[in-house]
C-alpha cells in the first residue's frame, strides 16, 4: 500500500488498470441496459414499472459502497498521511453522491405507482437520506478552510464518523418493519427472485461498480494533475521572486 | 488526574455562571421559537398535543445547535486550547469534561424548562415525566456528537451553517428515539425500547465521541 504514496506510481498503476474497467464498461452496459429494460420478462404483478429497480438497486449499492470506499481512504489517510488515500477520498465523494441521488430518485418514481407516494419516513429511505446529507456534509467541509490540508484532515474525520450510519442503512429493512422491502439478493437462503431478472440485474450491478472504478479512477488522477499544476505555479512564482 | 480535570469542570462552570446572558441562550430560544407554533398552525389543542412532542425535541436539537459554538470558540480564540493540548491529562477526557460542563449548562437547562413546554403544548400528563426523561437521556448525546461538528469546524469560513449541515443529519437517529419515547408512553404504546436505545446512543457516543472530538482538537491547533 505504501507503494501506492507514491503518485507516479498510482499513475502508472491506473494507467494499466483503466483500459481494463473503462472497456468493459463501454461493451457492457448497452448489453446490460438492453437485457434489463427490453428483454427480461415484465412481472406479473408491477407489470413494466418495476424495470427501474435495474437502475434502482445499483446505484444505491454504488451509494453505500462509496461511502465504505471514501471512509476507508479517509482512515488510511488521517493513519498514514498518504497523500493519494487523502485525494481518493475527495474524489469518490461526488461520484457517491451521484449515486445517493439517484438511487433517491428512482426510488421516488418507484414509489409514485407500487406504494402510492413518492416519499415515505420509514427507516432505509430516511437512513439513505442522512447519507446523502453526509457526502453533502463532507464535500462542504473539505473545502471550508483557508488551508486545503486541513480541510482535507477535518473531512477525514467526519467521513469516519459518518461511518456508523453504513450498517443502519444495511440493516434498516431487518431491525425495523419498513415499507422498503427487505435483502431480495444477499440474504442466507439464496436470492429471492427470478434468474431471468436476476441475471440481468447482476449485470447492471457489474456495470454500475464498473462505471465507478472508471471514474474514480479519472478523477482521482484529475486531482492529482491539478496538485501538480498548482505545486509547479508556486515554485515557478517562488523562482520569479528569487 | 482527577484534580486536572476537576479544575477544568470548574473552570468552565464558573465562565458559564459568568456570561449568564450567554448560557441562557439556548433555553431562551427554546422558549421564544416554540411559542411561535401555536401561532403557526393554530392553537387547537388537539393539534398541538398531537405535535407537542416533535415540535419540543426539533427545538431542543436546534438549541443544543445554537450553544454548540461555545464550547471550545473561546478558548480557541484566547490560546487555553493549546494549553489544553499541552497538558498532561488526556485530552479525551479533557473533552469529556468540556462537555459535561456544556451539558450542565444547556441541556439540562432544557430538560428544567420541558415541562413548561409540555404545558404551553398542551401534552397530556404522563407526558410530564416521559419528556423530561427522554431529554435527560437524549441531550448528553446532542452535546456529544455536535462537539464533534464544532471541533472540525474551529477556525473555518462559514462555521455556523455549516456546524448544523454536518451535526444535523447525525442527530436524525436521537430525534426519532426521543419523539417515540414521548409518543410510546402518552398513546400507551409502550416505550421501553426507545428510551432503551436513547441509553444505548449515550453510552456509545460517550465512548466514542470524544476520540473524535480530541483528534478534529489536535487537526486545529496544528
Amino acid at each position: 500500500m505504501h507503494a501506492l504514496a507514491n503518485p507516479l506510481r498510482f499513475q502508472k498503476l491506473t494507467d494499466a488498470i483503466l483500459p481494463w474497467v473503462a472497456w468493459p464498461t463501454a461493451v457492457l452496459a448497452p448489453i446490460a441496459f438492453y437485457w434489463a429494460l427490453v428483454i427480461a420478462p415484465a412481472d406479473y404483478q408491477q407489470g413494466e414499472a418495476y424495470r427501474i429497480i435495474f437502475v434502482h438497486v445499483p446505484a444505491a449499492w454504488m451509494a453505500s459502497f462509496a461511502y465504505l470506499a471514501m471512509a476507508a481512504a479517509s482512515f488510511v489517510a488521517l493513519v498514514w498521511r498518504h497523500p493519494v488515500a487523502e485525494v481518493s477520498a475527495r474524489a469518490i465523494a461526488p461520484i457517491g453522491a451521484v449515486f445517493t441521488a439517484i438511487a433517491l430518485f428512482t426510488g421516488a418514481l418507484w414509489g409514485k405507482p407500487m406504494w402510492g407516494t413518492w416519499w415515505v419516513w420509514d427507516a432505509r429511505l430516511t437512513s439513505v437520506l442522512i447519507l446523502f446529507f453526509l457526502y453533502l456534509g463532507y464535500m462542504a467541509l473539505h473545502d471550508a478552510f483557508e488551508d486545503p490540508a486541513r480541510g482535507a484532515r477535518a473531512a477525514s474525520i467526519l467521513a469516519l464518523v459518518g461511518a456508523v450510519n453504513l450498517p443502519i442503512i444495511r440493516f434498516s429493512v431487518d431491525w425495523w418493519s419498513t415499507l422498503h422491502q427487505p435483502a431480495t439478493i444477499l440474504r442466507a437462503d439464496g436470492p429471492a427472485m427470478d434468474p431471468s431478472m436476476l441475471y440481468p440485474l447482476l449485470l447492471m450491478i457489474l456495470v454500475a461498480k464498473l462505471y465507478m472504478l472508471t471514474v474514480m479512477i479519472l478523477r482521482i488522477r484529475l486531482q492529482l494533475t491539478e496538485r501538480k499544476i498548482a505545486n509547479l505555479r508556486l515554485a515557478a512564482e517562488g523562482r520569479a521572486e528569487a | 488526574m482527577t484534580d486536572a480535570l476537576l479544575a477544568l469542570v470548574r473552570r468552565d462552570l464558573r465562565l458559564a455562571w459568568r456570561s449568564p446572558a450567554e448560557t441562557l441562550l439556548g433555553v431562551v430560544f427554546f422558549l421564544v421559537a416554540l411559542a411561535l407554533f401555536p401561532l403557526g398552525v393554530g392553537a387547537s389543542p388537539d393539534i398541538l398535543a398531537r405535535i407537542g412532542a416533535g415540535v419540543i425535541w426539533v427545538l431542543a436539537l436546534l438549541a443544543v445547535l445554537l450553544t454548540l459554538d461555545r464550547l471550545f470558540q473561546h478558548d480557541h480564540e484566547d490560546g487555553s486550547l493549546d494549553l489544553l493540548l499541552l497538558a498532561p491529562l488526556p485530552l479525551e477526557l479533557a473533552v469529556l469534561g468540556k462537555c459535561a460542563v456544556h451539558w450542565l449548562t444547556s441541556g439540562l437547562l432544557l430538560v428544567v424548562a420541558s415541562p413548561v413546554l409540555a404545558l404551553l403544548m398542551n401534552l397530556p400528563p404522563d407526558a410530564f415525566w416521559a419528556l423530561p426523561l427522554a431529554l435527560l437521556l437524549g441531550t448528553p448525546s446532542l452535546t456529544l456528537i455536535g462537539a464533534i461538528g464544532a471541533a472540525l469546524l474551529l477556525g473555518s469560513r462559514r462555521g455556523a451553517v455549516l456546524t448544523a449541515l454536518l451535526v444535523l443529519p447525525l442527530y436524525i437517529p436521537v430525534l426519532i428515539f426521543g419523539v417515540a419515547a414521548v409518543d410510546g408512553v402518552v398513546l400507551g404504546l409502550g416505550a421501553k425500547a426507545p428510551f432503551l436505545i436513547l441509553g444505548a446512543i449515550q453510552l456509545a457516543a460517550m465512548a466514542l465521541a470524544p476520540w473524535a472530538i480530541a483528534a478534529a482538537l489536535r487537526l486545529a491547533s496544528e
